[in-house]
């Protein structure tokens, strides 16, 4: 039963009608008319209902239950964002509107700017990235900017450990950048020696995520720092795994120049199955200039847009993604100083009880604790049994838990990757490591149910190489 | 308040679990040195009441218009309460990308759907899952066709200042060029397009109707661009698209747009959805998530996130972008917006737009002093001389809550109509125009 909307299509269904023109009707003169009419779709509203409530109910988000994507802080996503966020007042408000008409949005958009940039320790920040790669590539354009502007340009060379995510090489090359990769040292932390060697003139900056992508805060950040900025170099920070240090520390007291949020993960907003999310950038005096335009600023309580003076001009067509990010102003509001950094506290806590239940049944690569997330190795088990990490992660499913990240970081082989994230009850937790245990005795005794699995799900395995294969990408 | 559902008792009993002492303990690894010594210094917290009656202040303060008349790059379209409903279900706007096909079906198959909403609707062959608006879809769509010495982008003068904007950043971050060209009478003009495609051309831009409204002759720009063997990339307004000759139709490679006006709000300028086709050649330059059919092991239809192959957690440094996020939500919604509307629903939308904007476009240009600039054909958008400050204008219209056209860096006026807009809203402004004029 996946029938597509286009197969439920029947000549003159229609959902809605739309009152009479009310002025001469006049046609387009037909040499700028398409030949045929788009074959869209004809249902009525009964048909179109039920298709998107019953493939509804074949997604999974937080609110059906456990997400510990790793990486991803799959939080909950608070109802009041919703509520927020569907206010007439911000939804009808058009972006070409004058400042004076849109002051309403604008004080988000300062009073949000100033909160981000206190969380962080950074003097300005931008909210009009649409996403964290979205962050990524324009954080790193102020970096470029910065560098071109001050005769540095021969500085081409970014630093990136082997652990970052993808997106870190990838907004890189973006930015015309060419990528260093140095490695991690065992414990998964930079290897000062190897960034010591890799720096020198021609370093533009490091772009470094802390707490690292296998959940560990680098203890030498500050000598990290320190190294690249003595070499002229900057230094960026990835916001990804903020969820762990709000309000215990910050990039800017850490030596980052530039850091981009993810308001999707550590501020609640919704990921709504691969966005829309929000990805600010935040940076130090010396970069604001460069900012992209506009900017907000304040004065006796009147907001006014101004561009900097040497901005890196527009990432994206107006503000940003103002709905969502005005969700996150929403959550900061509700949870203050004070609760971020008990969500930060109880995300470490969630993360570090599971590991603990954990680490006699699987291998957990890192000694000690960990911060919001952690990763195992499931290498040992797939020689011994020949059940992989993908194995377990399906086999998840068929009790109601999302897998976890799988085979990410790419220094960990046939890793999984938790984050349970501070919105969990410790029963929710209690399951997942029974559900674990449970997989690893199946993964000796019984491997052949694990190899079928998913069996509760609409479909299973889907073949993927036969999707690449034979693309086919449309109806 | 922080959304946690432990209590005291039970996370300590956790933190006994875990070995520590005390939360810090979990810290230790965060050298003193960079610790925060105070706490943050942000606004108390408040109750979920107290922060909505908060934020409903807030939005009062901005001002809503009972009729639009303003466009250039969002619109104002009716959406039916269906789309507002279906999109808003918890399911959808909880999940994550699909990395977990099995449990995912849902989102991936009206991503599939999406697509080809978007390939019928363009004609083209390939559509991605989306990517953040239509600004950068036109940058994205840029970075496909770079090669080595074709580095360069033309466009002309009528296109989006905000596209312009966005497109110039991209470029100028990855050390290519961006050439805008003059227009005649408000169109690309041909004779200089010829001169600026020389052999570093990558792509031409051109925007379908251009920013001024009007609709560009795009089959003579088609045939010289391609003459000169660079690329075309069409920028569409999708919901033009019902009655407009499709970019496949005029030959374009790429085929991008703010497909905003598939159901989204306007809600100051985002979240909003580019979205991307190209022909097959281009399929595999395409950035972003695809999603493909297949079938699972006991052979039944399943839909897969696919060739990740040009992806950045596949490709890293050589992927061809670092996006990730589809506005999923967002497609989602706008493929809900087209399925609603329905092919009839949709071309009435477009001719309702098409028409009005002809009607107001007649009746304001007969004003003395609010001349059509342009004489070219226009779709739903227009440009009108100003005979005063046109921010009297403005200030009139706001008066009986329409808000005017916008105001163009030379005193003209950009018009929107769309369907939305009624006769007698249209004659409201004609007359406002007269009296702020007469006197």
């Amino acid at each position: 039963m996946s029938e597509l909307i286009f197969e439920k299509s029947h000549e003159g269904r229609r959902a809605v009608y739309f009152p009479e023109c009310g002025v001469e009707s006049v046609s387009l003169p037909e040499k700028y008319a398409r030949t045929s009419p788009a074959p869209l779709p004809e249902v009525a509203e009964v048909d179109l209902v039920r298709h998107y409530t019953n493939l509804s109910r074949k997604a999974y988000g937080v609110d059906n239950g456990f997400y510990p994507l790793g990486s991803c802080t799959m939080k909950y996503n608070p109802k009041i964002n919703e509520a927020a966020a569907a206010l007439p007042g911000f939804t009808h408000m058009h972006p070409q509107l004058d400042e004076a008409d849109a002051q309403g949005c604008l004080e988000i958009m300062y009073k949000l700017s100033r909160s981000l940039c206190e969380i962080t320790g950074m003097d300005a920040i931008t909210l009009q990235p649409a996403a964290g790669a979205h962050g990524e590539f324009t954080g790193l354009s102020l970096i470029g900017a910065y560098l071109r502007d001050n005769g540095m340009s021969a500085r081409t060379k970014l630093i990136v450990p082997d652990s970052a995510h993808g997106t870190n090489p990838a907004s890189a090359a973006m930015n015309g950048f060419t990528i260093v990769n140095i490695p991690s040292t065992p414990d998964g932390f930079v290897d000062l020696d190897a960034l010591k060697n890799a720096v020198g003139d021609d370093t533009a900056a490091l772009m470094l995520t802390n707490p690292n992508t296998v959940g560990r805060f680098d203890r030498n950040i500050l000598e990290i720092s320190k190294t690249v900025h003595d070499a002229g170099g900057l230094v960026y920070y990835d916001g990804a795994n903020l969820n762990a240090i709000m309000g215990i520390a910050r990039p800017g007291d850490m030596g980052f120049d530039v850091v981009h949020l993810n308001m999707h993960k550590t501020f609640s907003t919704p990921h709504g199955g691969g966005g829309p999310g929000s990805g600010p950038v935040g940076c130090k005096s010396f970069l604001e200039k460069y900012l992209p335009s506009p900017l907000v600023c304040e004065d006796n309580g009147k907001y006014t847009f101004f561009t900097p003076e040497k901005s890196i001009g527009k990432v994206q067509s107006f503000y940003g993604n103002f709905l969502v990010y005005l969700k996150a102003y929403c959550y900061i509001r509700v949870l203050g100083g004070t609760g971020l950094k008990q969500a930060s506290e109880n995300a470490v806590l969630n993360a570090n009880y599971m590991l603990e239940k954990l680490r006699d049944t699987y291998d957990i690569p890192f000694e000690g604790s960990c911060m919001h997330e952690f990763v195992m190795s499931l290498d040992k088990l797939k020689h011994e049994t020949g059940i992989s990490a993908s194995d377990i992660a399906k086999g998840l499913i068929d009790n109601g838990i999302h897998p976890p990240t799988m085979y990410f970081p790419l220094i960990v082989h046939e890793a999984l990757m938790f984050e349970p994230t501070e919105t969990e009850s410790r029963e929710t937790l209690d399951n997942a490591v029974e559900v674990m245990k449970k997989l690893y005795e199946t993964a000796k005794t019984a491997p052949d149910t694990l190899h079928a699995a998913p069996v509760t799900t609409p479909v299973g395995r889907p073949d993927e190489t036969a999707a690449v294969r034979n693309p086919i990408l449309k109806y | 308040m922080s959304y946690i559902p432990g209590t005291a008792r039970e996370r300590a009993e956790m933190l006994a679990d875990t070995g520590c002492k005390s939360i810090d303990d979990l810290f230790s690894c965060v050298p003193e040195s960079v610790r925060l010594k105070a706490p943050l210094n942000l606004p108390e917290a408040q109750t979920e009441f107290e922060v909505l009656s908060d934020i409903e202040s807030i939005a009062a303060k901005n001002r809503q218009y009972k009729a639009i008349f303003r466009g250039a790059g969002a619109y104002n379209h009716f959406i039916p309460e269906v789309v507002k409903s279906l999109s808003s279900r918890s399911e959808f706007v909880t999940a994550y990308t699909p990395y977990q096909p099995e449990v995912s079906q849902g989102i991936l198959q009206v991503i599939f759907e999406y697509q080809s909403v978007i390939c019928r609707l363009t004609g083209m062959d390939v559509s991605n899952a989306g990517v953040y608006d239509g600004a950068s879809a036109a940058a994205e769509a840029f970075a496909m066709c770079r090669e080595r010495g074709r580095n360069k982008l033309i466009t002309f003068s009528n296109i989006k200042p905000q596209v312009l904007s966005v497109l110039k950043t991209y470029a100028c971050s990855a050390g290519a060029k961006v050439e805008v060209i003059a227009c005649v009478d408000g169109l690309a003009d041909l004779g200089a397009l010829g001169c600026a495609l020389d052999d570093t051309a990558a792509c031409v831009y051109i925007e379908q109707p251009n920013y001024y409204g009007l609709i560009e002759n795009a089959q003579d720009i088609a045939s010289l661009v391609h003459e000169k063997k660079a690329k075309l990339i069409m920028g569409c307004e999708p919901v033009s698209l019902a009655l407009l000759k499709t970019p496949a139709e005029y030959g374009a490679d790429i085929a991008v747009g703010e497909a905003q006006g598939l159901g989204l709000e306007l809600s100051f300028g985002g979240p909003y959805l580019g979205y991307m086709a190209s022909t097959t050649a281009n399929m595999r330059k395409l950035p972003g998530r695809i999603v493909g059919k297949t079938t699972d092991s006991e052979g039944r239809d399943a839909y897969v996130l696919t060739l990740q192959a040009r992806e950045q957690h596949i490709r890293r440094e050589k992927a061809s972008s670092s996006i990730c996020s589809n506005e999923a939500l967002c497609a989602l919604t706008a493929t809900i917006y087209c399925a609603a509307v329905g092919r009839e629903g949709l071309i009435e939308v477009a001719s309702q737009s098409y028409s009005k904007a002809h009607y107001a476009a007649k009746l304001f240009s007969a004003i003395p002093g609010f001349g059509l600039r342009f004489s070219g054909e226009f779709f739903n958008e227009f440009i009108t001389d100003c005979p005063c400050d046109a921010k009297k204008i403005m200030s009139a219209l706001a008066e009986r809550s329409i808000l005017g056209g916008k105001i163009l860096d030379c005193g003209r006026i950009l018009w929107c109509v769309t369907e939305v807009n009624t006769k007698a809203q249209i004659d409201e402004v004609a007359s406002i125009l007269k009296e702020v004029t007469a006197v």
